[in-house]
């Protein structure tokens, strides 16, 4: 898989759109008012907030209106109109960016509001969860803060830290409770000591995985970079690997790490057994052989003919022009390798859960399991956020070894 | 013509593929020894030739929905008007991209109930990724002379786009069709544990009744098919290239 090309796009830098000759142009921004229309037809036309009597009842939506107090809901409406009015009128980005997180802000703040309003005190039976309407008005700025940080360019160290302001905020509002109210909290709470056990262990699978891959995949991609011979193999070879599917794969390492554990029973103290964890972790790693080679070859054979020959031309030896031209020069392509394996791996480690491997899968099929889709998202909202990091922090790091130069 | 040994392989699979589906008893001994406790070596629950049907099924019908999208919003975001969207529209394909199956698979069931509809909606939102990327790479290589020439030659905005841009750009936007189709492949396995009916319920009786050849079967019916949808895919690619009369392309 190619990685994904960096295009320089059309020629106009800022996006400001020239009016076609004639045609009657919108004046506002387009994008915005787009977003703005989507926006306000949820926030009238689904429900904001939806109340069971408890965990299986069926859900009763609510309104806007009817969710918050009067006050409370004229203070949101106003707030959202000032961010509607920045996304369709201010081209600004930083303008559009701090509108954005000041929507988000507000809203998170209403869900909360709404949700103790709903929850009878002492209750521990009531779920109430945000609709329809309150995810989709969420998309919608988080649409258009993405636009905004798209638009202003940020340089790696930037998004890094634009990253982490995110994740200070996220867990401020987590740690002073202002979700403790809504259902997928309640299933946190329920089972909090279940959660870091399975997070932690998630982690260690996609990012242990990720990293025996490296330790494998780079000796292996340099190996199929000075022998030809080698790489079409090789790279075949794993390619086949890659259209195994992903359970199948998991099942059929089940057979030949149970038989070692047994014949081996040495091995099994170092958790190596038939089910659970070691198929999952091996399947990970095969899995994660390809892209890390692959991209390893294609980052050694980019380096140019010219620099290589320099470099032999001043006596260096083979060691010398791999440790000091050819890898350096490879390292972004590299990067960018490990940043769709690890986000990969973040993903196919869910499905480890079907064969007793844990990781926060484990939540997301019991919670398929039982219908309670609270659950499944507190297994699959903290996944996306892993992938996302994680892929947020090796593109910057890919970028950051680019350089100013190239 | 010269007959290679990746022909051969890809022949020889295709047989070995058709056979299995059609006749899966013939092949009760090769699987018997992955059993234990005298479980049947054969996948019979269901016809294995209708299951692996399904499956293709939901593949092209997912991917043929996720191309029209992808291809046209490409097409959208390439024009003059639809400049402003390009950052959006890249910077969510790239966010996208994060998005594990099992939680898109997961998520969905709520909205549209067990069964095809979860797997249908995963599968088109992961196709669009790699297709809409690739249409915009494709549309964007076209040399700017290009354009320009067919500009000089009086054509409108419509036959600029239908008949200079889209073939130039075809064999970028099949590469990420092909990706797809893979991909999706792969994924609509995991479509059946919210009960799609595909390949993927072959290996997860496998693994519920903790029946090894189940799970190989299902593994390599779902690998084979992928291999040889790729190849045949790579095929027409390469055609269509050099019926353009473009450079081939070494990347792959």
């Amino acid at each position: 898989m190619a990685p994904p090309a960096k295009a320089v796009i059309g020629g106009q830098g800022a996006g400001r759109p020239s009016t076609a000759r004639g045609r009657a142009a919108w004046p506002a921004d387009r994008l915005g008012s787009l977003l703005a229309a989507v926006g306000f037809a949820a926030a009238v036309l689904l429900p904001f907030m939806i109340v069971k009597a408890n965990r299986i009842a069926s859900g009763q939506p609510h309104g806007l209106a009817d969710s918050l107090s009067r006050a409370g809901a004229a203070e949101l409406a106003a707030l959202l109109a000032v961010v509607a009015g920045v996304a369709m009128l201010v081209r600004a980005p930083t303008v559009r960016l701090a509108a954005a997180l000041a929507g988000l802000a507000g809203l998170a703040a209403a869900v909360s509001h709404a949700a103790s309003r709903f929850t009878p005190p002492g209750d521990s039976f009531a779920r109430v969860s945000p609709g329809a309407g309150a995810w989709l008005m969420t998309a919608v700025l988080a649409l258009l803060a993405t636009d905004a940080l798209a638009r202003l360019r940020l340089f790696p160290g930037a998004r890094v830290a634009a990253l982490a302001l995110a994740i200070a905020a996220c867990w401020l509002a987590f740690r002073f409770g202002l979700f403790d109210q809504l259902s997928v909290m309640r299933e946190y709470a329920n089972r909090a000591d279940v959660f870091a056990r399975e997070a932690r262990w998630h982690l260690v699978l996609a990012g242990g995985s990720c990293a025996v891959a490296v330790l494998i995949g780079l000796p292996l991609g340099i190996l199929c970079h000075r022998a030809p011979r080698l790489r079409a193999g090789t790279l075949q070879g794993l390619n086949i690997v890659q259209t195994i599917p992903s359970i199948a794969l998991f099942g059929m390492l089940m057979v030949p790490l149970g038989l070692l554990a047994r014949s081996f029973p040495v091995l099994s103290q170092f958790g190596v057994a038939g089910i659970g964890g070691a198929p999952a972790f091996v399947a990970l790693v095969l899995y994660a052989l390809l892209p890390v080679t692959a991209n390893t070859v294609a980052g050694l054979a980019q380096a140019p003919a010219a620099a290589v020959d320099a470099a032999r031309g001043m006596g260096m030896t083979d060691g010398q022009v791999l440790r000091e031209v050819e890898l350096p020069l490879a390292v972004p392509v590299i990067l960018t390798g490990i940043r769709i394996v690890l986000v990969q791996n973040i993903g196919l480690a869910t499905v480890a859960a079907l064969i007793g491997g844990g990781g926060f899968g484990t939540f997301v099929f019991q919670g398929l399991g039982q219908t309670a889709i609270d659950l499944v998202l507190l297994g699959a909202a903290p996944t996306v956020a892993l992938a996302f990091c994680a892929s947020v922090l090796l593109d910057a790091a890919a970028e950051a070894f680019e350089g100013p130069g190239s | 013509m010269k007959v290679s040994v990746g022909t051969i392989a890809r022949l020889v699979g295709a047989i070995l593929l058709a056979a299995f589906l059609v006749r899966p008893e013939a092949f009760a001994p090769l699987f018997a020894p992955l059993t234990s406790n005298g479980a049947p070596p054969i996948y019979r629950q269901g016809n294995l030739l209708a299951l692996a049907w399904s499956h293709f099924q939901i593949v092209v019908f997912a991917t043929l929905a996720s191309t029209l999208v992808a291809v046209s919003l490409g097409v959208l975001v390439t024009r003059r008007s639809g400049a402003e969207f390009l950052p959006l529209s890249r910077a969510v394909v790239n966010v996208g991209q994060t998005f594990p199956p099992v939680a898109v698979l997961a998520l969905t069931v709520p909205l549209v109930g067990f069964g095809d509809g979860p797997t249908f909606i995963a599968l088109f939102a992961y196709g669009l990724l790699p297709i809409f990327e690739n249409t915009l790479v494709g549309i964007q290589q076209v040399p700017a002379a290009v354009t320009e020439a067919a500009r000089g030659c009086g054509m409108t905005p419509a036959q600029r786009l239908f008949r200079v841009e889209l073939p130039l750009a075809l064999p970028q936007i099949m590469t990420g069709t092909r990706l797809a189709v893979v991909v999706a492949i792969g994924t609509a396995t995991i479509g059946s544990t919210v009960a799609a009916k595909g390949l993927g319920e072959v290996i997860i009786a496998g693994l519920l009744s903790d029946n090894t050849a189940f799970i190989v079967q299902g593994g390599l019916v779902v690998a084979l098919m992928a291999a040889l949808i790729y190849d045949a895919m790579l095929a027409a690619e390469r055609s269509i290239i050099l019926r353009l009369g473009l450079p081939a392309n070494e990347r792959e």
